[in-house]
C-alpha cells in the first residue's frame, strides 16, 4: 500500500507539471484556489474568455481532453494520466468547467454514435474549447423521469422537424452545439420513442432564455424548439433507441473518477482555526470541533475512496462502485457546512455579498448547495442507483412502464 | 499509487474469511452470548494454529513476522464474524504495547506465548467512567507493587497478564504517568466479570492489592507510550468495525430481498432501499478512512495520530449505523434474541467505547489537524 507513482507515472507528471508551470495563466490563479461553490469569479477579467484561451493552449501543446483518441483532438492517454493531469492542473481546473458537459457527455456519445466524418469535423474544435456543447435532456415534464420527456421530433423529408421545450440546460446560452433527446413516437411505451440527435445551437427556431435560480445566479436555461429543423444524417443511434443512446452519455456524468467534489470543509476548517466566538476562538469550543470531527472524516473518506479508484485505474483495473457516494455525500454535506458558518455568525449571518463576512462566501454557498443535491441526478436517484446497481436491490415498480406514451397522465390530480 | 492491499493481503483476508465462515458460526459465537463459555477457546486455538494471532509479530519472537496491513485484513474478517474471542485485548492492545515499549526479556516471556496462543493479554486504563487522560489514571505504584482498581478492563477475566497505566507523580502532566506488566496469575489481584454491552467479549474489574508489577518502558513514559498504543488499536479496531458494517449491511440487504410484505420485497420500497443505500455510504467512507489509517500505520507515517482518529470515528459512526438499521430492516424479528442482528448492535456500541468514546477522539481528531495546520 503506497501513495507513489509508478516511474512511468512519474515522467507524465513531472512532465505534465513543467508544462503547466510554463504555460498556464497564473495571475488567476490566487482566485480560482479561493473559489468556492457558489462563487467562481474573477474580478478583472472574463471568466469565458479565460477558460476559452487556456483550453486553447491547452488542445495546442496536446493537452486537451486526454483520454480522447489524438485523431478527434486528444492525446490518446490512460485513465490513470487523466487523473494525474487534473491533479497537477489544480485550480486551473476551475477553468474547465464551461467544456465539463461538452467533454464529458457530448463528446463520448459522439464518439460512440457520430458518422465519422461528424466525428472528424466536430471532435477537434470540442476539445480545444472553440466549439461548446450543451446536452439538452430535462424538460419540465421529465427530470429524474427523463424518459417522460415531450419534446417532438417529427420526420419531413430528409430533416426532422423539432418542437418542445427544454429545461435546466447547463450553458445553452454560450454553447455552440447540442446534443438533444427527442420523442419520436408517443405511440409506444415511454422508453421506446426516443430519438437522439446533435444540433446547431444557432439553427432557426432555438431560443435561449435564461433561468434564475433560487440562488439569483443564472447558470442554466430553458430552451425552446419552434419548428427548428436537423437533417437526418445528425441522428445519433437508430430512431427509437434514443434511451439506450442517453445510457452512454450519463454514464460519462457520473464516471468522472479522481473529479475533486466540494465538501466546503477546508472553507469551513480554516474560518474556525481563526474565527473568535463571545467566549473564545470557535476552534476551542466544544460543539464547533464535535461538528468539524464530523465532517473532517466525511472529507477525508471522500478523499481516499477516490484515491481508491484512482489506484485501480493505475493497476489498469475498473474502479468499482464506490465512487457513487461521492455526488451524495458532497452535496447534502456543503449545504450543512454552509448553514453552520452562518448559524457561527450569529445575527450578521444574514449578510451577504460583498458586506458579509469573508465577501459573503458561506452565504454565497448556501443559497447554491440546493442545486448540487438535484443536478445532475438528485439525492434520491443516486440512492436508487446504489441501493439497485450496487447492492442489488430490486428497481422500482414502474407503473408507466407497458403503457403508450400518450396515455400516461400527465396531471397527479385535478 | 497503489493505495490497496497486495494480492497476497487479499488472499490472507480471504483465508482469514473462510477459517471464520467454517469456525465461527453465529451459533459458535452464540455459545459466549448465552454465558456456556467465557471466550470460544477452541477458535482462540484455531487462531495461533492458523499464524494469526502471531501475525505482526516478528519471527524472533515467534510472530509470522509479517506486519500491519496483514493484521488489519485480518481484523476485518474478526469483526466480520463477531468473534467471541480476546483478540483486541491481546493483539492490539498487549501485544503492541510489548512491541513499542517492552524490554527484550519481556518480549521473549511474553509475545511467543501471545502468538502460539498460550497467554491472554489486556491492557488495564480505566478507572471507572471518563475518557483517557492523566488525571484520570489514579492506580498507584511504589516499589513495584501495584494498588488501585481498574474497571472496565476487557477481557480481564481471562487474561493472563495485563499492561496497567499507574500514576507514579502528582506534577499536573502526562509524565505521572508510567506503564506496569502485571502477571495476573500471580497473586495480589482480585477479578471480578461484570455484566456488559456484549457478553462476546466480556468485560471485568480488576482490583490491584500489592500486586507485583514490573515497569514496561521508562518511568513517566507511559502517557506517551499509550497514545501510540491507541493510536495503533484505534486503526486496527476501525478494521473491525469495517467488517462488522459490512456484514450488517448484507444481512440487511438479504432480508430485504427475501422479505414479501405488501405482496413485494421489501427492498423494493425505496424507504427500505435508502436506509440500505445510506448504510453502504457510511460503510465506505469508514472503509477508505480505515485504508489510510493502515497505510499510516504500516509506514509509521507521521500522519498516523491524526489518520487514527479518523478511522476511528468514521468506522465506528458507520458500525454502529449499519447495526442499528440492520435491526430496522428486519423490523419486529430484528427486535428477538433468535435472530443475529443484536449481536452487532451490542458489539457496534461496546467496540464505540473500548478505546475511548467518540467524544474523546473527535476531540483528538481536531487538535491532532491543528497541530498539522501549524506544523
Amino acid at each position: 500500500m503506497n501513495f507513489d507513482d509508478t516511474p512511468q507515472e512519474a515522467e507524465f507528471r513531472a512532465t505534465a507539471r513543467a508544462w503547466i508551470g510554463a504555460n498556464a495563466p497564473k495571475q488567476y490563479e490566487e482566485e480560482l484556489r479561493k473559489s468556492s461553490l457558489g462563487r467562481t469569479v474573477l474580478k478583472n477579467a472574463n471568466i469565458l474568455e479565460v477558460a476559452k484561451a487556456w483550453q486553447k493552449k491547452k488542445a495546442d501543446a496536446g493537452w486537451a481532453c486526454l483520454h480522447w483518441p489524438r485523431e478527434y483532438g486528444g492525446r490518446g492517454s490512460s485513465p490513470i494520466e487523466r487523473v494525474i493531469w487534473s491533479q497537477e492542473e489544480g485550480p486551473f481546473g476551475q477553468l474547465s468547467r464551461m467544456f465539463i458537459i461538452g467533454h464529458g457527455m457530448c463528446g463520448p456519445t459522439m464518439m460512440a454514435f457520430a458518422r465519422e466524418e461528424h466525428k472528424r469535423t466536430y471532435l477537434p474544435p470540442l476539445a480545444s474549447g472553440e466549439k461548446v456543447w450543451c446536452q439538452l435532456f430535462s424538460e419540465p415534464a421529465g427530470g429524474s423521469d427523463v424518459a417522460g420527456l415531450r419534446t417532438r421530433a417529427e420526420k419531413d423529408g430528409d430533416d426532422w422537424v423539432i418542437n418542445g421545450q427544454k429545461i435546466w440546460t447547463s450553458g445553452a446560452h454560450y454553447s455552440d452545439y447540442g446534443i438533444l433527446l427527442t420523442r419520436t413516437d408517443p405511440t409506444v411505451p415511454k422508453h421506446k420513442g426516443l430519438t437522439m440527435f446533435f444540433l446547431d445551437m444557432k439553427s432557426p427556431g432555438v431560443e435561449v432564455r435564461p433561468i434564475k435560480q433560487a440562488s439569483g445566479a443564472s447558470d442554466f436555461n430553458e430552451v425552446y424548439f419552434t419548428n427548428v429543423r436537423i437533417p437526418d444524417h445528425q441522428r445519433l443511434g437508430e430512431v427509437g433507441d434514443g434511451w439506450n443512446v442517453s445510457l452512454t452519455t450519463l454514464m460519462n456524468e457520473r464516471s468522472a473518477i479522481g473529479a475533486a467534489v466540494s465538501t466546503g470543509f477546508p472553507e469551513l476548517f480554516e474560518y474556525c482555526s481563526s474565527l473568535m466566538l463571545d467566549d473564545g476562538p470557535a476552534i476551542e469550543d466544544r460543539a464547533v470541533r464535535s461538528k468539524l470531527a464530523n465532517w473532517a472524516v466525511k472529507a477525508s473518506g471522500l478523499k481516499y475512496t477516490s484515491m481508491r479508484a484512482i489506484s485501480a485505474l493505475s493497476k489498469g483495473e475498473r474502479p468499482g462502485p464506490e465512487n457513487s457516494i461521492g455526488k451524495l455525500v458532497a452535496g447534502s454535506m456543503i449545504q450543512d457546512v454552509a448553514t453552520y458558518a452562518l448559524d457561527l455568525q450569529g445575527a450578521n449571518g444574514v449578510v451577504s455579498g460583498e458586506d458579509g463576512e469573508l465577501a459573503g462566501r458561506f452565504q454565497a454557498m448556501l443559497l447554491r448547495a440546493p442545486g448540487t443535491r438535484v443536478e445532475g441526478g438528485t439525492d434520491e436517484i443516486m440512492r436508487n442507483i446504489i441501493a439497485e446497481r450496487v447492492l442489488g436491490l430490486p428497481g422500482d415498480i414502474r407503473v408507466d412502464k407497458d403503457v403508450p406514451f400518450n396515455k400516461i397522465p400527465t396531471k397527479g390530480r385535478n | 499509487m497503489n493505495f490497496d492491499f497486495s494480492d497476497d493481503q487479499k488472499q490472507l483476508r480471504d483465508q482469514a474469511r473462510k477459517f471464520l465462515a467454517e469456525k465461527c458460526s453465529p451459533k459458535a459465537v452464540r455459545v459466549v452470548l448465552d454465558g456456556k463459555a467465557p471466550y470460544d477457546r477452541e477458535l482462540w486455538k484455531g487462531l495461533a494454529e492458523m499464524g494469526f494471532l502471531g501475525v505482526a509479530i516478528p519471527e524472533e519472537f515467534g510472530g509470522a513476522g509479517a506486519g500491519h496491513l496483514e493484521l488489519c485484513v485480518i481484523a476485518e474478517e474478526m469483526g466480520r464474524a463477531n468473534a467471541p474471542v480476546p483478540f483486541s485485548s491481546t493483539v492490539y492492545l498487549a501485544a503492541e504495547a510489548l512491541l513499542i515499549a517492552g524490554s527484550e526479556a519481556q518480549k521473549k516471556k511474553w509475545l511467543p506465548a501471545i502468538a502460539s496462543g498460550e497467554a491472554i493479554g489486556t491492557l488495564a486504563l480505566f478507572e471507572g467512567k471518563g475518557n483517557p487522560a492523566p488525571k484520570n489514571v489514579n492506580l498507584t505504584a511504589a516499589n513495584g507493587l501495584l494498588n488501585g482498581v481498574k474497571k472496565p478492563v476487557a477481557d480481564g477475566a481471562i487474561a493472563d497478564f495485563a499492561v496497567v497505566a499507574a500514576r507514579t507523580g502528582s506534577s499536573g502532566r502526562d509524565s505521572d504517568v508510567s506503564l506496569f506488566l502485571v502477571d495476573l496469575k500471580a497473586g495480589g489481584v482480585e477479578v471480578k466479570s461484570l455484566t456488559n454491552l456484549d457478553p462476546t467479549r466480556g468485560q471485568a474489574e480488576i482490583i490491584f492489592k500489592d500486586a507485583k508489577a514490573e515497569p514496561l518502558g521508562a518511568a513517566g513514559e507511559g502517557w506517551s507510550i499509550l497514545t501510540q498504543v491507541l493510536d495503533r488499536a484505534a486503526v486496527l479496531c476501525a478494521f473491525e468495525q469495517v467488517g462488522g458494517s459490512d456484514r450488517a449491511l448484507e444481512m440487511g440487504r438479504d432480508y430485504a430481498l427475501d422479505r414479501i410484505a405488501f405482496g413485494r420485497q421489501i427492498g423494493s420500497f425505496q424507504a427500505v432501499k435508502h436506509m440500505l443505500a445510506d448504510m453502504y455510504v457510511s460503510a465506505t467512507l469508514a472503509r477508505s478512512n480505515s485504508y489510510y489509517g493502515a497505510w499510516a500505520l504500516s509506514t509509521n507515517a507521521a500522519e498516523l495520530p491524526e489518520a487514527a482518529a479518523a478511522a476511528r470515528i468514521s468506522a465506528t459512526q458507520a458500525f454502529q449505523h449499519c447495526a442499528k438499521n440492520n435491526i430496522q430492516v428486519h423490523g419486529g424479528m430484528g427486535f428477538t434474541w433468535e435472530f443475529d442482528c443484536h449481536m452487532y448492535y451490542r458489539r457496534a456500541n461496546a467496540m464505540a467505547l473500548g478505546l475511548g468514546s467518540l467524544t474523546y477522539w473527535e476531540d483528538q481528531l481536531i487538535d491532532r489537524m491543528r497541530k498539522k495546520n501549524a506544523a
